[in-house]
């Protein structure tokens, strides 16, 4: 018998997840729509006032992303803890964090990145200057999987319990205050012309300590959310 | 190898006992499993067959007692790949055909020597299936899709909840030939399940669960 290298378990994991969310597309499609409605009701209800709108897109933009994204979360772990592939996970001769690493980034490609690619059309829809987008488009490449690295620690914290949705995002949105808060930062920073690099470090800072702790988080949860 | 296999069994239960809010779910069990043997859990509805055989896996803690692997304590870094569990979810995710779930497998734990996904599906009873997704396939027919990974994927324990659940009569018959073929080889299987089961090569040993 052989068995199979990391790097090989790591692909097969990712590959899985990819299909399965490409088999659901959507699923997938859910959030980005949500993202676009929400984008574009701002004009119409503050006013087509320039001014205004320029002044307020960072924040709309990020915070839309970022709501949007919670729509997807709950579903991160939930059917594979319904139809036992999760048991049959933890019992592979693999090491769990790095296999549940391999979920959340496929989860992150999933939801978050077609989010980050309207994330230019919504900054135009609300007239962010062109050259903010690029810093925009950064601080989204690491406050999205910032916040799916926290938030799915949170869904293997609340796996076993009934109705979690409502206390998973009570959980998360303190612990996406920080990550709204340097990202937002950054696109008014670069908008005023001021230096923005310092909350975008901050925030890949957060990013590194997140990638590190937070499966090995979600591995001890789901474990315990088993044994029971 | 200096010990013979006879002195060495590959599992033993020493006063092995579970409590779910600080009731016993069984009582204390003592057994051994040698390599080439088969055992079956027998009890009633809820008497704790499940239960145990998750315990055994690793996916419960151990309550009280000890359980030792091939002689020494039982840690699970030590044994993971080599023990496989299949409970009453199977584990099957259904927007996926058999063949890719058991590509999934396969790259998790690994393959058999000599087994490919093909000749598993075939030999399992699953021609014709292998690129229908599990989702529209029938309760027997997914019960053979996750009793395919006993053949493909290299385990020396196999724990089998109900394997015959849903299974039709031929089912029933290929899980008895899997059984004794994966005991022929040298593993060993821990088995529940209410329905008569007959084995040729021998009388199972038999665990009893009492409350």
């Amino acid at each position: 018998m052989n068995r199979p290298g990391l790097a090989s378990a790591c692909a097969a994991m990712l590959r899985r997840d990819l299909t399965l969310a490409w088999r659901r597309r959507g699923d997938i499609a859910m959030p980005v729509l949500y993202a676009l409605i929400v984008t574009m009701l701002f004009p119409f209800a503050l006013g087509p006032e320039d001014t205004l709108l320029q002044r307020i897109a960072g924040g709309v933009v990020l915070v839309t992303v970022l709501l949007a994204m919670l729509l997807a979360l709950d579903a991160m772990f939930a059917s594979d803890i319904e139809d036992g592939s999760l048991e049959q996970l933890v019992l592979a001769p693999q090491p769990l964090a790095l296999m549940l690493g391999m979920k959340i980034l496929a989860h992150w490609l999933a939801t978050a990145l077609p989010l980050i690619v309207i994330a230019p059309l919504m900054a135009a829809m609300l007239h962010l200057p062109g050259a903010v987008i690029p810093v925009l488009l950064l601080a989204l490449a690491l406050a999205t999987p910032l916040l799916s690295l926290l938030g799915a620690v949170l869904v293997a914290l609340t796996a076993g319990t009934r109705r979690s949705g409502m206390l998973l995002a009570l959980m998360l949105l303190p612990l996406c205050v920080p990550a709204v808060i340097f990202a937002a930062g950054a696109v008014a920073a670069a908008q005023q012309g001021l230096p923005w690099f310092a909350p975008v470090a901050w925030l890949a800072a957060a990013l590194v300590l997140a990638v590190v702790l937070a499966p090995l988080a979600c591995a001890a949860a789901l474990r315990i959310a088993l044994d029971a | 190898m200096t010990a013979a296999p006879a002195a060495m069994p590959l599992l033993e239960a020493r006063a092995l006992s579970f409590h779910r809010q600080d009731e016993p779910v069984f009582a204390p069990l003592d057994f051994q499993l040698c390599e080439g043997e088969l055992a079956l859990v027998e009890g009633d509805n809820g008497s704790g067959k499940t239960t145990l055989l998750r315990m055994l896996a690793g996916l419960l803690h151990i309550g009280a007692g000890e359980l030792h692997w091939r002689g020494e304590p039982l840690q699970r870094d030590r044994c993971a790949g080599e023990i496989l569990f299949l409970g009453h979810q199977l584990g099957l995710k259904a927007d996926l055909s058999p063949r890719e779930n058991l590509h999934i497998a396969a790259g998790l734990h690994g393959c058999r020597d000599g087994a490919s996904v093909a000749s598993v599906l075939a030999r399992i009873g699953l021609r014709g299936y292998e690129d229908e997704p599990v989702r529209r396939l029938s309760a027997g027919q997914k019960k053979r899709a996750a009793l395919a990974r006993l053949l493909l994927l290299p385990a020396s324990l196999w724990l089998l909840d109900e394997p015959y659940a849903n299974l039709d009569r031929i089912g029933i018959a290929l899980v008895n030939e899997l059984l004794e073929a994966h005991t022929d080889a040298g593993g060993a299987a821990m088995v529940t399940s209410h329905g008569t089961v007959s084995f040729h090569g021998g009388e199972p040993r038999r665990i009893r669960m009492h409350d």
